[in-house]
Order: structure tokens, then C-alpha cells, then sequence
């Protein structure tokens, strides 16, 4: 019994730590700024974790392996533990895993601990049920006022534009988000109705968008490309279909989508999508 | 720890138990009848909680089938045998709440910790036995009510309320929010408020009693490791569900009373603004955030209520079949204190995308990092105390090392999401489903298995089936790891939780064949456990007599006959002697000295530092 | 660690009791029968009443009250910070209950002195005034309710005027199980053959522990109320 147990143990170990190493499903190519060191510290943390699962996993199929009742007539070891290992096997694991937590503390800090360069690219997003508002500026660059009492589902203005102020004019609203490749992006993040969750894998970069309160962040997408987003916080009946589609455009396409009056831009944008695919290896 | 006392010897006499049948097995006032009272009610919740789990799974892996049976059961929620999204999204919250609930809050701490805590110390029963019987009819009674929520959804294509058992507001808080937000959210938030009640009854109990009826001899240090678990896991409730039920009397007001606690002003929900109509009245100055802060408060010193009994469990049975004193007791008795404590400072690590502060993300990442190093501690005092041993490989036993084996397994990877700039990635992803699983779902299961097999026979003088026994831990331990480990590596790909399909997205695509061996292990895995039930009740009847010690265990519940009279003791207090886990003593008649044993050999006539004397004054 | 088998071996029961086992029955001055274990001759009553069980479990039950106060004040100081927050006046009848409370806490004392003199009379008397001012305490916020009602104040109208009315219901339905047990107190100290017993001393304490805790956690709240708005 004991020389099976150890067995299956180092099976199941094989197989899980396997899974991991071959890579076959993994993290989608990643397109951000930070992304790289980001995934740099998820491999370095991921190796930890597979050498601490493997070194505790084939240890525990050791000892039953090694110390199962094969009817000796001599008993157990009688020992009531040693202060000494205790106290490096404490200190070991406090050293490695606070070292860790300490090391994947830069990534988090170079994105939030710092406000949005100068000069990134503004989007407001305005999230809803089931489905994703973008705001552009337009060519003068300031997002025009919106208000809740404005919300005119009917004359397809879901964020409530206040069309009474001149920065609103050139403004736009799409359920895409256009950004500019290599050039920091601000996004203003909100929420009409219960919390959501902006989330494109690629970016390896997610944020809540909570009712109430307008949450600024930023990143920096290199690659151009058309990415999908989805709502990744649970957010009512059809959750799951909240998806929508990120385009990261050459810095010269880009401008020159925002520079368009409305009805062109929109037009423009379902050419865009058109002319994007998604990436087709995972 | 008290200066509480119990200088006497119990004398010789006996409580006489009652005869009425409602007295004797329904509101009954002893501790063992209300400890099997609540192991039945989680093997019935977990079988409401595991067959929701299956009918999950079926409509993940195979989107747009037919399921005839599904139609009939549940014309409303799944129209033509195909589930709507709305009534996936109800099986999620359900199987959530349940589980976390009713089974891995009540079964370790209300089932086993109510029979053998004050065995185990000595006392003949709890300190406040009407209160005990209490806290389990509250408990029950939130029971029926979540059991409600399934019927009284208010929604035809729902079985509950809509909102993963986190319930997060305004979701939760705004009954016009969708289908499933009506009266199932009521009866949800009325469940778990009655749930806390029941447990903070509970708590009271388990505290009182191991801090003043411990048995002469029974110093803090001569207690088995399961009593400090129990004990731990009662603080750790006892200060964290007032802070959840304080959030579910204010999310219960946003809801009903219109007061705006969790809810902003402004919103605009199905074509209305706030405060256009009766049912949506005005609402201002909520904070949604704030939810997320009380729950997590509670939601993160929960997941050591589930697992912290295990642990004990675990210790206890490893050294009992390793043939072997625990390695480490007091080393184990700190990383309990430890992972207790500081589970009260991680709950943000739940909300690093949440739109809090990035600095006391930052905090609350390097604080939970360092809770794995308890962690740690315990899982080398495990291996430790197989170190050298003679071990005997019974079920409980098996289940035991499962647990260690699992408990790694899912709990490493909380280095991965403890770490806020790699949860930018991992947040609600299978990952995190894969992990919690793993550690607060399967290991503490395994840890209520191990104990079931263990106790068994204490509590029913008979044995289980050994042989249906192995066969359900291969199955199950071989099958937990099949559903849970792929999980992770959907995760990484990015499949996100909570989703009723993952047909709408391309990324998503490459993970089918995953999804669907999940499922069948899943489907395999819940099956094997009527090997379980059926074993369970079999044993009861047909089982081999056991008589008073067949584990040759130390412990004081193993001095007493299987089943324990009504009193425990049958009058008499026991005196205890020495440390709960004397196996293997050279030049020891047998390879264990039960606690209550004063035979010369094994009491110190000095007190040596760290022989766990004097933990407790006379 | 466990016992470990060192040291000089005792060879009789006796001696392993000396040695940090268990102890005979009552060193401590306490005298055997209140701490909660049967004695000989006492037959199949139950276990005889435990004044340390009560008094750790009035403080356990504190303890998960005062963490349940303190959630709904970090929720009453993170919405305090909102944008949308709007402050209210606090009514003048506050000024009466809480005076009321304080008194009763002060009362109560003095009730619990006469009981340790064993003077039943004056101890149900003052027992009685306590219980009096409790009940004015909660008619009292009862009335500020109605204060804040006729200024068109009610709970759902802004989150201050809401915390105002659920630290008052929270807080009163504590209060009012407080009251419960002082009129159980109340109808005992009428029964002289109780009075003096390590029953009716625990009681007492525990009730008056919990009353001037309810005291201290309404001036908690009022504070708040009042000075951080």
C-alpha cells in the first residue's frame, strides 16, 4: 500500500508539474510595456512553485515509501521534533517567500504607484451591463462633460454626453477601444450600473470599473493588433457575453482615426476591425 | 492562557440520559448527538452542493446540448433541456454558498469539533449544552432558508440569487439588476445572517468550554492538536462573522429600505436612472468597495475555518498511524496561532483590481506571502512526523497523507496570486478557482474524510469498510488532482470565472478538450463518493465491532467506550498524565501510552522547558 | 513538545500528582463546588453552576459584539470620507439618553455593591432604578427618532441620517436584551434565599459587564456621530 501510494503521489506530480512545463496551454503572446517583466516574475515565482510541489510532493512519497510498517519488530523513531530545523525551515521559507512578494512588488509599482505620463492617449471607458462605452476626445483632446441625467438610450448616448459643451462636440463614442501602439494610454474607468472588469489577456492587465468612482490607469500597448476584451467580474445574466475587441493601431493610423468627424469614424472603425484579425496561435 | 481551574477528580456517578426520542435525537442537549446532528446536515448539503456542481460542469463542456432531463427538472431554468445563463449563474452562487457554509464551516468545526472537543479534553460535555443545541437549530434553520432561496428565486430560470457567493453590491444590492436579484437575494443575505448567529453561538461555546473544562492534567500543551485547531478556528469565527453579519444588515437595508450603504449615486440600470420610479428609488454616497472590505474581512479568515479543523485532524491521524509523536507540537500549535492571526490582514489580497489604494495592495501582498511560511512550517512537521516511522496505511490514514499531498498542491500556488502584480493576470481566473479548491474545498474535505474514517468507529462502534474505503481514496484522490490541476493552466491561459459559456471568445477555443476532461473526472469524481454514503451507512449497521481503542491511540476518547455513555465518562473525570501523542516510548510496555496512563516511565519529576507543563496553572 | 520520558520517574500516583500532574482538589482558596465539577454526594444533578464559564463567555460574547460595532463604524468612516456624503444635526434628545445610560451603568454599580454586602433590600431597590434608566435610555431614542422623523429625516435619506438610525437600532436591540436580563435580575432579587450564591454574584457581574460595555459603546457611537461627520 505505501509503495503504491508513494507511486501515485509521483505520478500525479509528474503529470501536474508536465502540464506546466509543456507549455502547450499558456499565456496568450504578450503585447504591453510591462508585460515582459511581468511574465519574467510570473516564471521565476512559477519555478518556486514547482520546485517547492515537487520537493514536498516526492518527499511525502518518500517517507511512506520508505517508512511504512513492513512488521518490523524495533518502533518509530521516538522524537518530538528539533527547534533547530524548525527555526531554518521557518527562516528559509520566510526569506523565499517574502523575497518573492517583495521582487514582484517593481512591476506593481512602475503601473500604479505613478500617474499616466504626459502625453499618453485618453479614453474614457464607461462600462454597463453587458456592454463596453469608449470616449474619445477627438481632435481637441479633452473629453467633453457627461452626466447621468443624459443618458438617452433611445438617441444611442449611453454615457450621458452634454452636448451643450463645446469639448463635446468632436467627441465619440464606440464600443471598441482604438489605442495607439508604443504610446501610453490613460484610460478614465466607470461604471453606469454594477461593477466591471476591463480585461485583455495580451495586456496582462485588468482593473475593476466600480459604480461611483472614476479608477485612472494606464499602460503601454507595442504591438498592433486586434485583441478581445471581456468583462472579467460578475456582472449579471449575460456576464459572459460581454466581450468587445481592442485595437492597437500604428501611431499614424491612429491619429488619423482621431482626427475623423463621427459619422467617418465610425465607419472607419468597422473597416479597422475588418482589416484586424485576431491573433491565430495562442 | 486562564487561570480558570478544575481542581477536582470527577466522582463516581452518572447523569442519567434522556429517554424521549425528541430529547435524545432531535433537540437533544449532548454534544456527540448535536456533532452527528451537524454531519448530517453537511452530508446533505454537500450533496445539494456536489450535484450542482455536476450540472455546472455538463453545461460547460458541451454548450448547446440537449439535456432532456434538465427540461423536465427545471422547465424555467434550463427551457428545452438547455440551461439559460442566468440559471448557471445560480448554480455558481449556490454551490458557493453551500459549500463554504454549510458543509466546510459546519462539518470540521460544528460536527467533528462539537463530538470530540470536549472528549478530547476531558469534559463530559459542552459548557452551555441548551446553547449548543442552539446553535445548531439556527444553523439548521439557515438552512432551510438557503434551501428556499432555490425555490423562491423569484425569477422562473433561477435557483438562487445571482452573484457568486461574494455577493458583490451593487449587484446584490439592486433588485432591478437582472433575473435572480428578487427575493432569492433576500433569503440569501437572511441565510447567512441566521448562519452567523449560529456560528458565533458556536464559537462562544467551543472557547468557553476548552478554556475552563479541560480535565485535571489537561495543561494547554497536553492538548491534541485538533482541540487548538478547533479552538483557533473558534476566535477566528467569533471575530469574523459579526463582521459579516453587520455587512448583511446593511446590504439587506440597501435592498429593502432603500438606504444607500453600497450604492452610489447616479446609477442607471435597464433603461432607469436612479430615483425615476418606485423601484428604483434615489440612491447617493454608497460605496460598492466597502462591501468587498467586510466580506473579505470575513471571507479570508473563513478559509482558515474550513481548513484549520483539517489541519488538526491531519496532525492527529499522522501521528497516530506513523506510530509516532506529532514533530514539533509546539512549532504546530504556533503556525496555527500564526496562520489565525495573520488570516485577519490578507483580506485585501481578494481586491488588488478592486480600485483600492495600490499601496495597501502592496501591503497586503508582502503580509500574505509571509502566511505561507506557517504554511510551510506545518507541512515539514507533517513530513517530519513521518520522518522514521512505521506507518499504517488505514483509510483514515490515506486520506491524511492525501490531505498533506493536496494541501501543498493548492495551497503553493498562492504564491502566484498573493502577489498583486500577478494577479493583474490571474484575478478571477480559473486559476483562483483551482487554487481555493484545492486548498479550502478538496484538502479540508480530505480532512473530514480522514476523520470520518478515524472517528467512525468511536462514534459508532463499528468499523467502515476498509476495502470500500481504499477504493474511494484512490478514486477521489487520483480524481480531485484530475479536475483541479488543468484548472490552473486554464487559468494561465486566461479563462475567466463565473462565465456560463466560453463560446463567445476565440482565446478561449484552444481550451475545449481541458474543459471537457475536467468535467468527466469532475462527473467520475462526485459518482465515487456513493462509495462514501454507501459505506457510511452500511457500516453502521454491519460494520466490524471496534470496541474502545482499535487505532491503539493515546488520546482520552479513546479510554472511553465506543459509543461514549451519555456523560462521556460514564461519571468519572479522567486525570491526565503526559502529552497526547506518546507513541514509540522506549522501554513503554506498547508503542503508545494513552494520556490518562501514570505508570512511571513517561511523568517528569522536573519540568523541563518545552515539556508542556504548566502551560495551564493549578 | 509533549511530555518526553526525562527526568526522575515517579513511582506512585501521588507523587506524579506533585510533579505537575493533577493537583488534590481545591488549592487555590477556591472552594470545590464553584468551579464547576461535580463533588461527592451530589448525585445525578447536573454540573453545578460555573461563575468562570460565565464571565468567559460574557466576554467572548463581547468581544463578537464590539467586532460587529466596529465593522459598522470602518463602514460609518469610509462613507464619512465620500464625496456624496451630507452631515445631519444630531437631535437634542441624545443629550437626554445618553445621560440616561451613564447614569444606569453608575446605578448599577452601586446595585451590585449592596449585593456584595448581601443587603437584598437596597440591591433590588437600586437593581430597580438601574432597570428604570435603561428603559429611559431606549424611550429616550425612541424619541430622538421621532425628532428626526419631524424634520422629514428618515433612514433611507442620506448615509449619515441612515448610520444614524442603525447605530441607534443596532445599539437599542443590544440594549434591549440587556433590559431583558436585568428584569431577570430584577424578578431574582426578590427571592433573599438566592441572593449570596456564586449564581446570583456571577450574574450580576456578567450583566453589569455587558450593560457597561452597551454603556461605552453608545458614547463610541454618539462620538462619532458628533464629531466625525
Amino acid at each position: 500500500m505505501g509503495r503504491a501510494l508513494a507511486v501515485i503521489i509521483w505520478l500525479l506530480t509528474v503529470g501536474s508539474v508536465g502540464l506546466f512545463f509543456v507549455k502547450k496551454w499558456w499565456f496568450p503572446t504578450a503585447i504591453s510595456e510591462h508585460a515582459p517583466a511581468l511574465d519574467s516574475q510570473f516564471l521565476l515565482t512559477i519555478i518556486v512553485v514547482g520546485l517547492s510541489f515537487t520537493a514536498a510532493q516526492v518527499g511525502l512519497g518518500w517517507m511512506v515509501w520508505k517508512y511504512r510498517d513492513r512488521g518490523q519488530s524495533d518502533r518509530a523513531m521516538y522524537t518530538h521534533g528539533s527547534n533547530r530545523l524548525e527555526v531554518v525551515w521557518t527562516i528559509v521559507t520566510a526569506v523565499i517567500f517574502i523575497g518573492l512578494a517583495v521582487m514582484g512588488q517593481s512591476v506593481w509599482a512602475s503601473l500604479r504607484f505613478n500617474e499616466a505620463p504626459a502625453g499618453a492617449f485618453k479614453v474614457e471607458v464607461v462600462a454597463q451591463q453587458f456592454q463596453w462605452n469608449f470616449h474619445y476626445a477627438g481632435t481637441d483632446g479633452v473629453l467633453g462633460r457627461t452626466h447621468p441625467t443624459l443618458i438617452d438610450d433611445s438617441a444611442l448616448n449611453f454615457i450621458g454626453i452634454d452636448e451643450a459643451d463645446p469639448s463635446a462636440k468632436d467627441d465619440a463614442v464606440h464600443s471598441v477601444i482604438a489605442i495607439p501602439a508604443g504610446r501610453p494610454v490613460e484610460l478614465t474607468l466607470r461604471s453606469k450600473d454594477v461593477i466591471h472588469n476591463f480585461w485583455v489577456p495580451q495586456l496582462r492587465f485588468k482593473q475593476d470599473l466600480v459604480p461611483g468612482m472614476a479608477i485612472r490607469v494606464h499602460f503601454t500597448a507595442n504591438t498592433p493588433g486586434k485583441y478581445e476584451l471581456a468583462c472579467a467580474e460578475l456582472c449579471g445574466q449575460l456576464h459572459f457575453k460581454m466581450r468587445s475587441f481592442m485595437l492597437v493601431l500604428p501611431t499614424d493610423e491612429h491619429t488619423a482615426l482621431m482626427g475623423l468627424p463621427q459619422d467617418q469614424f465610425q465607419t472607419r472603425m468597422t473597416e479597422l476591425l475588418a482589416k484586424y484579425k485576431l491573433p491565430t496561435a495562442y | 492562557m486562564s487561570g480558570e481551574t478544575h481542581e477536582t477528580h470527577g466522582a463516581v456517578h452518572r447523569h442519567e440520559p434522556p429517554t424521549s426520542f425528541i430529547r435524545k435525537y432531535i433537540f437533544s442537549l449532548d454534544h456527540k448527538v448535536i456533532g452527528i446532528q451537524y454531519i448530517i446536515l453537511a452530508l446533505v448539503a454537500v450533496l445539494v452542493g456536489m450535484t450542482m456542481s455536476v450540472l455546472m460542469r455538463m453545461n460547460l463542456s458541451w454548450p448547446g446540448t440537449n439535456w432532456p432531463i434538465l427540461g423536465t427538472l427545471f422547465p424555467g431554468g434550463a427551457p428545452d433541456g438547455m440551461m439559460t445563463p442566468e440559471f448557471y449563474l445560480s448554480l455558481v452562487t449556490m454551490h458557493g454558498t453551500i459549500m463554504v457554509f454549510f458543509v466546510l464551516t459546519t462539518a470540521p468545526q460544528g460536527g467533528f469539533g462539537n463530538y470530540f472537543l470536549p472528549i478530547q479534553i476531558g469534559a463530559e460535555d459542552m459548557a452551555f449544552p441548551v446553547l449548543n443545541m442552539l446553535s445548531f437549530w439556527v444553523t439548521f434553520v439557515g438552512f432551510v432558508v438557503i434551501l428556499a432561496a432555490i425555490f423562491f428565486s423569484g425569477a422562473e430560470s433561477t435557483v438562487g440569487p445571482i452573484g457568486g457567493w461574494t455577493g458583490y453590491a451593487p449587484l446584490s444590492a439592486l433588485p432591478n439588476s437582472g433575473p435572480g436579484q428578487g427575493m432569492g437575494m433576500n433569503l440569501w443575505i437572511i441565510s447567512i445572517a441566521i448562519f452567523c448567529v449560529g456560528s458565533l453561538l458556536g464559537a462562544l461555546n467551543f472557547i468557553t468550554t476548552l478554556l475552563n473544562m479541560r480535565a485535571p492534567g489537561m495543561s494547554l500543551m497536553r492538548m491534541p492538536l485538533t482541540c487548538w485547531a478547533w479552538f483557533t478556528t473558534a476566535v477566528l469565527a467569533l471575530l469574523s462573522f459579526p463582521v459579516l453579519l453587520g455587512g448583511g444588515v446593511l446590504l439587506l437595508l440597501d435592498r429593502t429600505a432603500g438606504t444607500s450603504f453600497f450604492i452610489p449615486g447616479g446609477l442607471y440600470i435597464g433603461g432607469e436612472l436612479s430615483g425615476a420610479s418606485a423601484n428604483f428609488p434615489i440612491h447617493t454616497g454608497g460605496s460598492p468597495i466597502l462591501w468587498q472590505h467586510l466580506f473579505w474581512f470575513f471571507g479570508h479568515p473563513e478559509v482558515y475555518i474550513a481548513i484549520l479543523p483539517g489541519m488538526g485532524a491531519t496532525s492527529h491521524i499522522l501521528s497516530t498511524f506513523a506510530r509516532k509523536p506529532v514533530f514539533g507540537y509546539r512549532a504546530m500549535v504556533f503556525a496555527i496561532f500564526a496562520i489565525g492571526l495573520l488570516g485577519f490582514f490578507v483580506w485585501g489580497h481578494h481586491m488588488f483590481i478592486s480600485g483600492m489604494s495600490p499601496y495597501s495592495a502592496m501591503t497586503f501582498s508582502i503580509l500574505t506571502l509571509s502566511i505561507g511560511v506557517p504554511s510551510a512550517v506545518k507541512t515539514f512537521n507533517w513530513l517530519g512526523t513521518l520522518w522514521g516511522a512505521r506507518i499504517r496505511f488505514t483509510t483514515p490514514m490515506l486520506f491524511a497523507i492525501g490531505f498533506v499531498s493536496l494541501f501543498v498542491a493548492g495551497g503553493i500556488t498562492g504564491l502566484v496570486l498573493g502577489q498583486s502584480s500577478l494577479d493583474l493576470p490571474m484575478h478571477d481566473t480559473y486559476f483562483v478557482t483551482a487554487h481555493f479548491h484545492l486548498v479550502m474545498g478538496v484538502a479540508s474535505i480530505f480532512g473530514m474524510f480522514a476523520a470520518t474514517y478515524f472517528w467512525f468507529p468511536k462514534m459508532f462502534g463499528r468499523m467502515m469498510s476498509e476495502r470500500l474505503g481504499r477504493i474511494h481514496f484512490w478514486i477521489t484522490f487520483v480524481g480531485v488532482y484530475c479536475i483541479f490541476v488543468p484548472m490552473h493552466t486554464m487559468g494561465i491561459v486566461g479563462m475567466p470565472r463565473r462565465f456560463a459559456q466560453f463560446t463567445e471568445y476565440e482565446f478561449l477555443a484552444t481550451l475545449h478538450p481541458l474543459v471537457v476532461f475536467v468535467s468527466i473526472a469532475a462527473i467520475a469524481t462526485v459518482f465515487a463518493q456513493i462509495l462514501f454514503y454507501f459505506n457510511l451507512v452500511w457500516s453502521i449497521f454491519k460494520g466490524e465491532k471496534s470496541g474502545a481503542n482499535p487505532w491503539e491511540a493515546t488520546t482520552l476518547e479513546w479510554i472511553t467506550p465506543s459509543p461514549p455513555p451519555h456523560d462521556n465518562f460514564a461519571g468519572v473525570i479522567p486525570t491526565v498524565y503526559r502529552g497526547p501523542y506518546e507513541f514509540a516510548v522506549p522501554g513503554a510496555p506498547n508503542d503508545f501510552i494513552m494520556q490518562t496512563e501514570p505508570e512511571p516511565g513517561t511523568v517528569p519529576a522536573t519540568e523541563g522547558a518545552g515539556n508542556g507543563h504548566n502551560g495551564h496553572r493549578h | 513538545m509533549a511530555t518526553t520520558a526525562t527526568g526522575t520517574r515517579s513511582t506512585s500516583r501521588k507523587e506524579a500528582q506533585v510533579s505537575g500532574g493533577p493537583k488534590p482538589p481545591g488549592p487555590n482558596g477556591r472552594g470545590p463546588g464553584e468551579n464547576g465539577w461535580r463533588q461527592k454526594g451530589e448525585g445525578n444533578q447536573r454540573r453545578k453552576f460555573s461563575p468562570a464559564a460565565y464571565r468567559i463567555a460574557m466576554w467572548v460574547l463581547l468581544a463578537a459584539i464590539v467586532m460587529m460595532f466596529a465593522a459598522l463604524s470602518s463602514a460609518y468612516i469610509v462613507l464619512s470620507g465620500g464625496e456624496e456624503w451630507a452631515s445631519i444635526a444630531v437631535p437634542r434628545m441624545f443629550f437626554w439618553s445618553t445621560s440616561a445610560i451613564v447614569v444606569s451603568s453608575a446605578t448599577f454599580e452601586v446595585a451590585r455593591r449592596y449585593l456584595k454586602d448581601g443587603r437584598q433590600r437596597q440591591y433590588a431597590q437600586w437593581l430597580a432604578v438601574t432597570l428604570l434608566f435603561g428603559l429611559t435610555f431606549l424611550v429616550t431614542q425612541l424619541m430622538a427618532w421621532r425628532e428626526l422623523r419631524a424634520q422629514g429625516i428618515y433612514l433611507a435619506s442620506n448615509p449619515h441620517s441612515s448610520f444614524f438610525y442603525l447605530f441607534t437600532g443596532v445599539h437599542g436591540a443590544h440594549v434591549l436584551g440587556g433590559i431583558i436580563a436585568l428584569l431577570f435580575l430584577v424578578v431574582r432579587s426578590r427571592n433573599t434565599y438566592e441572593l449570596g450564591t456564586p449564581r446570583s454574584q456571577a450574574s450580576a457581574s456578567v450583566v453589569s459587564l455587558y450593560w457597561h460595555v452597551m454603556d461605552a459603546v453608545w458614547i463610541w457611537l454618539l462620538l462619532l456621530l458628533l464629531v466625525w461627520r
